[in-house]
């Protein structure tokens, strides 16, 4: 593999391209995430927004009381956010643990949400504490059972300890299992990671090794996907395709409950990495709870009159 | 669903409901609005909309402010203890956050400034000066200037339009702290918001007197710089104009503070964070529209990161967005006058014509109203006039350099001495460059930062004295040993 | 009583470090009380100013550089040099100045003393003057005293060895470096003075000394557009004026002062302020 040309697989090269990365401000970053904050999206640019929003979900359970009926119930949510209203777009994909992608995607496949994708987490999600071999098996199981997307969590400990080869070698032999089959997500667990210039250098790294997307957080750990942190994360790809001509895509996940916190992530999209990601392609959104607020903004849009929780699904 | 992928921001302005403007204002003077008699229109510089007549003050209005007082200093404010003048300014600062929407629309509308600056900015920020002297007033034993420092008595204070409410607040807060009483005559463009101040002090219950405004022209500030009724004067303004104030005052007793112009570098080290520098360098000369006496207008370049820094600022800039200043998305607003923007224009094609090459962002510029879409001049050598005036715009000049102290040498070589950004991840470094920049206020990794508590002020032909601090506060105080 | 003849000194100027001769060659008469002839110093030009300018600017950076401990050490060893010339000191000031030697005596005490009390500050005045602001922010926030640049000053006409050194010694406590034109009718302990310079690790350019009429080189150093500053204590109080308006053409910090104290030092020290964000 070339990686670009950016890396040539050696510890050496890795190091000397990550070193390469300039550092991040987080006083300066927390401050631009703060005015981007202050947007403000109202009548036609925030029901496009809204909308917008929703095709970009990865509407996600991951719990370990998750049952087959609980994932058909997502599913169905999935392909019709609204059963009252069918111009309510379908979300991006359903998120789900590997051994519930086959029952999501049959499910899917039955209730006419082809086009809705399956993610499944993998290689020991969340904490990603287990053999490569655990970690590869993992994901062929959910790439078998019909996952178009993988969201793989880096090695953590291995990342802060200063081992990024090993980090960087896992994506590239997940990667390899993914084949053709299934886009690559990795997740950092930014939380953990702590530092945006830690970030930064994950973002390079992954996106180096082969990550089709990059993603914040597993939802497991706080803080998750802070505005500053997507915004860190947001220029990297920019950067990267500016170095590479190649968008990866970029997916926060974890604390985005309402939709002021979408639309602020839709901005952070636009003046950042630019209009060219903010298609369901480039970007996703990992949330649970999220959609349903989506839906009752959407309602009172239409309605004129704020909605109620009694009026949106609560699957 | 058919992917679309223009995110346009629609029109989201703030609205106007909430500020009163009278067609006609007259001055402050002795706690009360007295008529004047020549008016002249102040006007919204995003759309040319005549917004009200101000008063020109003329001899008998300044002799009667000075005269108020003059009068409230020293049978008031002079006799009543500092913890009791502090309780005043207490309330104003309570009574500027009460009002501070009002005081925002109502200075984005007469200055032309983005309602998301003069909200989130000048307004906070001026109510923060009045909070933080409001405390000084009891305690100005405990300034350094010995244990009975004594107030100047009246100073003349004259401000400019960039930053009409926070300039009025820089100045009077202190003054009013260490005792003195105020004569204030806001910028000949930019009126309203301290006629609005002048309201809060009769809601405030201040004694009348002690806060008076007069508002006009050049020839207005003039007849307070040379008022013999006056102790102290501050201006902040151009350098030309600090002369002229410096040479007027310098044959009398007065007491004179001068912040004045400047021409800051800010440098860019190869091994800055990139993304927040380039944040930076927009915040630092495109805040406000340029419109800054301690603006970044020198961008000063590693040659080694030059080119992927221009590329950066260039598709950021693109992004800066341009218009209607009540829009709550705006960045950038209008400039603040017609006059201005000729100054602007001139300057900048002063660069084209010396073989600067001119860059702006592209952006649709309003059809009425004053307009300079922000733009850079790569090229640029210190022996350009635009890396030596000052333009006050939205423009900014590139320069490179090879080695440290290079860089060092260029920021230093103009006779200003305000500011100036430093941007490093080395903190050896970053310390190295601030001391040997030759300007009051450094900023590193981070730019145009203000704080009621952080003194501000130049070297050289930047000015006199500091405002803000200790040090400031000392500029309203005697006792020092020097006159 | 001996035949032998007196090596009388040849009185000349100090600047950046050596002694020249006044470019312009003139020199005049100073007498004692009594009208009795004592020496010819130099009467300096406005070309001798503009040499001193240029040596006390080149001098600034390094001097400024110098650590306070340093600074203070160098002020320390003036006082040393300059009590073990007092016989010096009380013969030059009694003999121009006719005041009795007890009063000479003790004019040197109080100069070494003050010498010795200046060069306490070099290492307090920050601690005196800065301060760390307390922003609304995330952002480190500090005012520092910094050195203005290079200062001109002029000496009163007596006490001409105090004077003297008040017009030199706070100006270089904050790392500026001075050029001062010394007591008209009473200049030989300055130029004696100059001499302790010379022996005390002053670098050169630090202080310079220059001999003549004030009428003549105070509207040069009012309008000169490299003296950042200037002390005019010994200027009578109606030039005051007209000093200060000439020097308002860069904005020239003018001042003169009644006492010695911190406010003399800080007066001639600009105060920078830095930010610095605080994270990780």
């Amino acid at each position: 593999m070339n990686f670009y040309g950016l890396v040539d697989g050696t510890e050496a090269s890795l190091k000397k391209y990550l070193g390469s990365l300039s550092g991040v401000d987080q006083v300066g970053a927390d401050a631009r995430a703060a005015m981007l904050a202050t947007r403000s999206i109202k009548t036609t640019s925030k029901r496009w927004a809204i909308d917008t929003a929703i095709t970009m979900v990865d509407l996600t359970t991951l719990e370990g009381a998750d049952t087959p009926g609980k994932v058909k119930a997502l599913c169905t949510k999935a392909v019709r956010p609204d059963p009252t209203d069918s111009t309510v777009p379908s979300v991006g994909a359903v998120c789900v643990y590997n051994d519930m992608v086959e029952i999501a995607r049959t499910h899917l496949d039955l209730i006419g949400g082809q086009h809705v994708g399956v993610a499944a987490v993998s290689t020991a999600f969340p904490s990603g504490r287990a053999s490569m071999a655990v970690k590869i098996q993992d994901t062929k199981d959910a790439v078998n059972a019909g996952a178009s997307e993988i969201d793989m969590v880096i090695d953590r400990g291995a990342f802060l300890s200063g081992r990024y080869i090993e980090v960087f070698d896992e994506i590239v032999k997940i990667r390899e299992v993914c084949g053709t089959k299934a886009h690559l997500k990795v997740i950092f667990e930014t939380g953990e990671l702590v530092t945006y210039d830690n970030v930064r250098k994950a973002s390079f790294l992954a996106m180096a090794a082969g990550a089709d997307f990059i993603k914040t957080s597993t939802g497991k750990v706080a803080p998750a996907a802070t505005a500053p942190v997507v915004l860190v994360m947001l220029e990297a790809v920019r950067d990267f395709y500016a170095m590479t001509q190649v968008r990866i895509g970029v997916k926060p996940a974890g604390g985005i409950r309402n939709t002021k916190d979408a639309i602020k992530q839709l901005v952070l999209v636009n003046e950042t990495a630019g209009p060219e990601w903010l298609k369901p392609s480039l970007f996703r959104i990992g949330a649970s709870a999220l959609l349903n607020d989506l839906l009752m903004q959407r309602m009172k849009m239409d309605d004129g009159y704020y909605a109620s929780p009694q009026y949106v699904t609560i699957d | 669903m058919e992917e679309k992928l223009s995110f346009e921001y629609a029109p989201a302005p703030e609205s106007r409901a909430l500020v009163t403007i009278k067609p006609k204002y007259g001055h402050f003077i002795g706690g009360k609005f007295v008529a004047g008699s020549k008016h002249f229109p102040t006007i919204n510089p995003a759309t040319e909309e005549v917004l009200s007549q101000i008063s020109l003050a003329g001899k008998a209005d300044v002799d009667a402010a000075v005269k108020a007082a003059r009068k409230a200093y020293t049978t008031t404010w002079s006799k009543m203890s500092g913890k009791e003048r502090g309780k005043y300014l207490f309330r104003i600062a309570r009574i500027m956050q009460e009002r501070s929407r009002e005081f925002a629309v109502l200075e984005t509308l007469d200055n032309g400034k983005p309602i998301r600056e003069s909200r989130d900015v000048d307004v906070p920020l001026a109510a923060a000066h009045f909070f933080y002297h409001a405390g000084w007033a009891d305690k100005l034993e405990y300034a350094g200037l010995g244990t009975t420092p004594k107030a100047h008595g009246v100073a003349g204070q004259i401000i400019p339009w960039n930053f009409p409410l926070l300039m009025l607040a820089w100045k009077v807060a202190p003054a009013l702290a260490a005792g003195n009483t105020v004569v204030l005559k806001p910028a000949e463009t930019t009126s309203l918001t301290a006629l609005l101040f002048a309201e809060v002090c009769q809601q405030a219950e201040l004694p009348a007197g002690v806060v008076n405004i007069v508002t006009g022209d050049g020839s207005t500030g003039a007849l307070i710089v040379n008022h013999p009724g006056i102790d102290k004067i501050a201006f902040t303004g151009s350098t030309e104009v600090g002369k002229i104030i410096a040479r007027a005052v310098a044959p009398t007793n007065k007491s004179v503070t001068l912040e004045l112009g400047g021409k800051a570098a800010n440098i860019i080290f190869e091994d800055a964070a990139i993304d927040e520098s380039v944040e930076g360098i927009v915040n630092g000369i495109f805040f406000n529209q340029g419109h800054v006496c301690c603006a970044g207008s020198r961008l000063i370049l590693q040659e080694s990161i030059a080119d992927e820094v221009i590329e950066k600022l260039k598709n950021r800039m693109a992004k800066i967005r341009v218009g209607d200043p009540m829009d709550k998305n705006t960045d950038l607003g209008a400039i603040n006058s017609k006059e201005q923007l000729l100054k602007i224009r001139e300057l900048s094609a002063a660069g084209d014509s010396e073989g600067a090459q001119r860059w702006s962002a592209p952006c649709d510029l309003p059809g009425k109203g004053f307009w300079f879409a922000p733009t850079i001049f790569t090229g640029v050598t210190q022996a350009h006039r635009i890396a030596r005036e000052e333009i006050f715009g939205p423009v900014l000049s590139v320069l490179t350099f090879r080695t440290p102290q290079e860089a060092i040498d260029k920021a230093n070589n103009t006779p200003f001495g305000l500011s100036a950004g430093i941007w490093s991840e080395k903190g050896s470094k970053v310390l190295w460059a601030s001391q040997q920049l030759r300007a009051g206020v450094i900023w590193a990794n981070t730019f145009n930062k203000f704080d009621p508590t952080s003194p501000f002020g130049g070297y050289k032909e930047s000015g006199w004295g500091r405002e803000g601090g200790r040090h400031g506060l000392s500029a309203y105080l005697k006792g020092v040993s020097h006159e | 009583m001996s035949n032998r003849i007196d090596v009388k000194k040849t009185y000349k100027l100090f600047i950046n470090g050596a002694f020249p001769r006044t470019e312009s060659g003139r020199t005049y008469e100073v007498k004692n009380a009594k009208g009795v002839f004592i020496a010819n110093p130099c009467l300096a030009s406005r070309k001798d100013l503009k040499d001193a300018v240029v040596a006390a600017r080149a001098a600034q950076h390094g001097w400024n550089k110098a650590t306070a401990y340093n600074k203070g050490q160098i002020l320390y060893r003036l006082a040393e040099m300059l009590e073990g010339r007092r016989a010096q000191f009380v013969d030059e000031i009694v003999t121009v100045t006719g005041v009795s030697k007890a009063k000479a005596e003790k004019e040197v005490t109080d100069s070494v003393d003050r010498l010795v009390w200046y060069a306490g500050w070099t290492d307090k005045i920050s601690s005196l003057s800065g301060a760390l602001n307390p922003v609304a922010g995330p952002y480190y926030n500090f005012t520092i005293p910094e050195s203005m640049g290079v200062i001109a000053a002029i000496a009163p006409e007596t006490p001409s060895l105090l004077g003297l050194i008040d017009s030199i010694a706070p100006i270089i406590v904050g790392g500026n470096t001075v050029v001062v034109l010394a007591s008209t009718k009473a200049p030989l302990s300055a130029i004696s003075f100059a001499e302790v310079i010379a022996t005390s690790d002053v670098p050169a350019g630090v202080i310079n000394i220059l001999t003549g009429k004030k009428d003549e080189i105070t509207p040069w150093m009012a309008s000169h557009m490299d003296i950042d500053g200037l002390d005019i204590s010994g200027l009578g109080a109606k030039k005051h004026a007209e000093v200060k308006t000439a020097g308002t053409e860069n904005l020239k910090r003018i001042y003169s002062f009644k006492s010695a104290d911190p406010g003399r030092i800080l007066a001639f020290m600009e105060n920078k302020t830095v930010w610095h964000p605080i994270g990780l």
